[in-house]
Protein backbone atom coordinates (compact mmCIF):
# COMPACT_ATOMS: atom_id res chain seq x y z
CA UNK A 1 0.00 0.00 0.00
CA UNK A 2 0.88 3.66 -0.91
CA UNK A 3 0.87 6.19 2.20
CA UNK A 4 2.23 10.10 2.89
CA UNK A 5 4.72 10.21 5.77
CA UNK A 6 5.56 13.81 7.25
CA UNK A 7 7.94 14.58 10.02
CA UNK A 8 8.12 17.39 11.94
CA UNK A 9 10.70 19.64 14.16
CA UNK A 10 13.68 17.85 15.09
CA UNK A 11 12.66 14.44 13.16
CA UNK A 12 12.09 16.59 9.69
CA UNK A 13 15.69 17.58 10.53
CA UNK A 14 17.28 14.28 10.90
CA UNK A 15 15.35 12.91 8.40
CA UNK A 16 16.48 15.66 5.87
CA UNK A 17 12.93 16.05 4.81
CA UNK A 18 9.15 17.06 5.60
CA UNK A 19 7.36 14.47 3.79
CA UNK A 20 7.76 11.52 1.51
CA UNK A 21 5.95 8.62 -0.19
CA UNK A 22 6.72 5.25 0.88
CA UNK A 23 5.00 1.74 -0.87
CA UNK A 24 5.19 -1.35 1.21
CA UNK A 25 2.98 -4.00 3.15
CA UNK A 26 2.14 -1.81 6.24
CA UNK A 27 -0.17 -3.48 8.89
CA UNK A 28 0.25 -0.07 11.78
CA UNK A 29 2.32 2.55 12.61
CA UNK A 30 4.47 0.70 13.75
CA UNK A 31 5.30 -1.08 10.91
CA UNK A 32 5.82 1.90 9.09
CA UNK A 33 8.37 2.72 11.63
CA UNK A 34 10.34 -1.01 11.43
CA UNK A 35 9.92 0.08 7.35
CA UNK A 36 12.08 3.19 8.06
CA UNK A 37 14.56 1.93 10.31
CA UNK A 38 15.72 -1.17 8.33
CA UNK A 39 16.34 1.36 5.49
CA UNK A 40 19.46 2.89 7.79
CA UNK A 41 20.06 6.16 8.83
CA UNK A 42 16.73 7.27 10.35
CA UNK A 43 17.96 6.38 13.92
CA UNK A 44 15.69 9.25 15.06
CA UNK A 45 12.82 7.07 14.50
CA UNK A 46 13.91 4.48 17.45
CA UNK A 47 13.91 6.99 20.32
CA UNK A 48 11.61 5.54 22.83
CA UNK A 49 9.86 9.16 22.91
CA UNK A 50 8.54 9.20 19.22
CA UNK A 51 5.19 10.23 18.93
CA UNK A 52 2.60 9.62 15.88
CA UNK A 53 -0.49 10.95 13.91
CA UNK A 54 -2.69 9.09 11.38
CA UNK A 55 -4.73 11.22 9.34
CA UNK A 56 -4.35 13.83 11.49
CA UNK A 57 -5.11 12.30 14.83
CA UNK A 58 -2.83 11.78 17.48
CA UNK A 59 -2.05 7.81 18.07
CA UNK A 60 -0.13 5.05 18.99
CA UNK A 61 2.28 2.79 17.28
CA UNK A 62 -0.24 -0.44 17.26
CA UNK A 63 -2.53 2.68 15.17
CA UNK A 64 -3.60 0.40 11.87
CA UNK A 65 -2.90 1.54 8.58
CA UNK A 66 -4.89 1.66 5.34
CA UNK A 67 -3.91 2.87 1.78
CA UNK A 68 -3.61 6.25 1.16
CA UNK A 69 -3.14 7.26 4.86
CA UNK A 70 -1.67 10.41 5.69
CA UNK A 71 0.58 9.35 8.68
CA UNK A 72 3.55 11.33 10.53
CA UNK A 73 6.15 11.02 13.58
CA UNK A 74 7.41 13.62 15.53
CA UNK A 75 8.89 14.48 18.67
CA UNK A 76 7.26 14.78 22.04
CA UNK A 77 5.13 17.87 21.44
CA UNK A 78 6.12 21.40 23.60
CA UNK A 79 3.66 24.39 22.76
CA UNK A 80 2.04 26.05 24.87
CA UNK B 1 -15.91 28.41 20.85
CA UNK B 2 -13.36 30.22 19.07
CA UNK B 3 -9.85 28.54 18.09
CA UNK B 4 -6.74 30.19 16.35
CA UNK B 5 -3.64 29.57 15.28
CA UNK B 6 -1.88 32.85 14.10
CA UNK B 7 1.44 34.40 13.22
CA UNK B 8 -0.13 37.71 14.54
CA UNK B 9 0.88 39.21 18.05
CA UNK B 10 -2.65 39.02 19.52
CA UNK B 11 -3.37 41.28 22.91
CA UNK B 12 -4.54 39.29 25.94
CA UNK B 13 -6.82 41.92 26.82
CA UNK B 14 -8.64 42.18 24.35
CA UNK B 15 -9.51 38.51 24.34
CA UNK B 16 -10.44 38.45 27.83
CA UNK B 17 -12.85 41.56 27.11
CA UNK B 18 -14.50 39.17 24.30
CA UNK B 19 -14.89 36.26 26.96
CA UNK B 20 -18.09 37.45 27.95
CA UNK B 21 -19.51 39.56 25.41
CA UNK B 22 -23.21 39.01 24.82
CA UNK B 23 -23.76 36.21 27.28
CA UNK B 24 -24.93 37.54 30.40
CA UNK B 25 -25.30 33.94 32.24
CA UNK B 26 -21.33 34.00 32.54
CA UNK B 27 -20.80 34.64 36.13
CA UNK B 28 -16.50 33.40 35.80
CA UNK B 29 -14.18 33.74 33.22
CA UNK B 30 -10.43 32.11 33.97
CA UNK B 31 -7.70 32.86 31.32
CA UNK B 32 -4.43 31.96 30.98
CA UNK B 33 -1.93 33.66 28.83
CA UNK B 34 1.45 32.01 28.01
CA UNK B 35 4.39 34.44 27.28
CA UNK B 36 8.21 34.15 25.68
CA UNK B 37 10.66 33.85 28.86
CA UNK B 38 13.89 35.12 28.13
CA UNK B 39 16.01 32.11 29.96
CA UNK B 40 15.42 28.44 29.68
CA UNK B 41 17.15 25.55 31.21
CA UNK B 42 20.63 27.71 32.06
CA UNK B 43 20.85 29.65 29.06
CA UNK B 44 18.90 33.43 27.79
CA UNK B 45 16.76 32.93 25.11
CA UNK B 46 16.72 35.40 22.30
CA UNK B 47 13.65 34.03 20.64
CA UNK B 48 11.86 31.53 19.40
CA UNK B 49 10.03 29.72 16.41
CA UNK B 50 7.20 27.53 17.04
CA UNK B 51 6.58 25.06 14.21
CA UNK B 52 3.04 22.70 14.34
CA UNK B 53 1.14 20.15 11.77
CA UNK B 54 -1.46 22.38 9.83
CA UNK B 55 -4.66 20.48 9.83
CA UNK B 56 -3.68 18.28 13.06
CA UNK B 57 -3.25 21.28 15.11
CA UNK B 58 -6.99 22.81 14.80
CA UNK B 59 -8.29 19.22 14.89
CA UNK B 60 -6.17 18.53 18.22
CA UNK B 61 -7.39 21.61 19.64
CA UNK B 62 -11.46 21.20 18.60
CA UNK B 63 -11.28 17.95 20.31
CA UNK B 64 -9.92 19.27 23.54
CA UNK B 65 -12.10 22.31 23.84
CA UNK B 66 -14.79 19.36 23.13
CA UNK B 67 -13.68 17.05 25.95
CA UNK B 68 -13.33 19.85 28.19
CA UNK B 69 -17.27 20.88 27.08
CA UNK B 70 -18.14 17.15 28.11
CA UNK B 71 -16.53 17.76 31.43
CA UNK B 72 -17.62 21.38 32.57
CA UNK B 73 -20.72 23.55 32.10
CA UNK B 74 -18.81 25.77 29.99
CA UNK B 75 -20.59 28.71 27.79
CA UNK B 76 -17.63 30.04 26.02
CA UNK B 77 -14.26 28.84 25.44
CA UNK B 78 -11.12 30.86 23.44
CA UNK B 79 -8.11 28.98 22.68
CA UNK B 80 -5.63 31.08 20.62
CA UNK B 81 -1.71 30.05 19.74
CA UNK B 82 0.75 31.78 17.74
CA UNK B 83 2.96 29.82 15.20
CA UNK B 84 6.28 31.58 13.68
CA UNK B 85 8.82 33.79 14.98
CA UNK B 86 8.44 34.85 18.38
CA UNK B 87 10.67 37.43 20.67
CA UNK B 88 10.94 37.45 24.50
CA UNK B 89 8.00 38.86 26.38
CA UNK B 90 5.76 38.23 23.62
CA UNK B 91 2.41 36.47 24.35
CA UNK B 92 2.53 32.69 23.13
CA UNK B 93 -1.03 30.69 23.96
CA UNK B 94 -4.00 31.78 25.08
CA UNK B 95 -6.83 30.24 26.75
CA UNK B 96 -10.25 31.78 28.20
CA UNK B 97 -13.16 29.38 29.66
CA UNK B 98 -16.72 30.88 30.80
CA UNK B 99 -19.00 29.97 33.32
CA UNK B 100 -21.85 30.15 35.61
CA UNK B 101 -19.56 29.88 38.65
CA UNK B 102 -15.96 29.99 39.01
CA UNK B 103 -14.68 25.86 39.64
CA UNK B 104 -15.90 24.97 36.36
CA UNK B 105 -14.26 28.15 34.40
CA UNK B 106 -10.93 27.21 36.86
CA UNK B 107 -10.44 23.13 36.56
CA UNK B 108 -12.09 23.28 32.56
CA UNK B 109 -8.93 26.33 32.03
CA UNK B 110 -6.44 24.33 33.26
CA UNK B 111 -7.40 20.71 32.08
CA UNK B 112 -7.17 22.32 28.31
CA UNK B 113 -3.63 23.93 29.09
CA UNK B 114 -2.91 20.29 30.51
CA UNK B 115 -3.91 18.29 27.60
CA UNK B 116 -2.71 21.18 25.15
CA UNK B 117 1.01 20.83 26.57
CA UNK B 118 1.01 16.63 25.79
CA UNK B 119 -1.36 16.60 23.05
CA UNK B 120 -1.21 19.34 20.39
CA UNK B 121 1.24 19.50 17.52
CA UNK B 122 3.76 22.32 18.67
CA UNK B 123 7.41 22.34 18.68
CA UNK B 124 9.75 25.39 20.15
CA UNK B 125 12.89 25.97 18.68
CA UNK B 126 15.09 28.42 21.03
CA UNK B 127 17.35 30.70 20.02
CA UNK B 128 20.52 30.93 22.32
CA UNK B 129 23.78 32.48 22.33
CA UNK B 130 25.32 29.03 21.51
CA UNK B 131 22.47 28.73 18.52
CA UNK B 132 19.31 27.25 18.09
CA UNK B 133 18.10 24.14 20.16
CA UNK B 134 14.84 22.30 19.92
CA UNK B 135 13.18 22.37 23.26
CA UNK B 136 13.03 18.59 24.74
CA UNK B 137 9.24 17.36 26.08
CA UNK B 138 8.96 17.32 29.95
CA UNK B 139 8.08 14.33 31.99
CA UNK B 140 5.96 16.68 34.08
CA UNK B 141 3.82 17.83 31.40
CA UNK B 142 2.94 14.22 31.03
CA UNK B 143 1.88 13.91 34.67
CA UNK B 144 -0.15 17.11 34.22
CA UNK B 145 -1.86 15.52 31.87
CA UNK B 146 -2.25 12.26 32.96
CA UNK B 147 -3.77 13.67 36.66
CA UNK B 148 -7.11 14.50 34.54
Amino acid sequence: MKLTVLYFARFREAMGKERETLEGPFTTLGSVRQHLLAQGGHDVLAERNVMCARNEELCSLNEPVEPGDEVAFFPTVTGG
Amino acid sequence: MSIKVQQERFSPGTETEAMHAAQLGIGAVVTFTGYVRDFNDGQPVHGLALEHYPGMTEKALAKIVSEAEQRWPLLNVRVLHRVGALEPGEPIVFVGTASAHRQAAFDACSFIMDYLKARAPFWKKERTPQGERWVEGKASDKAAEQRW
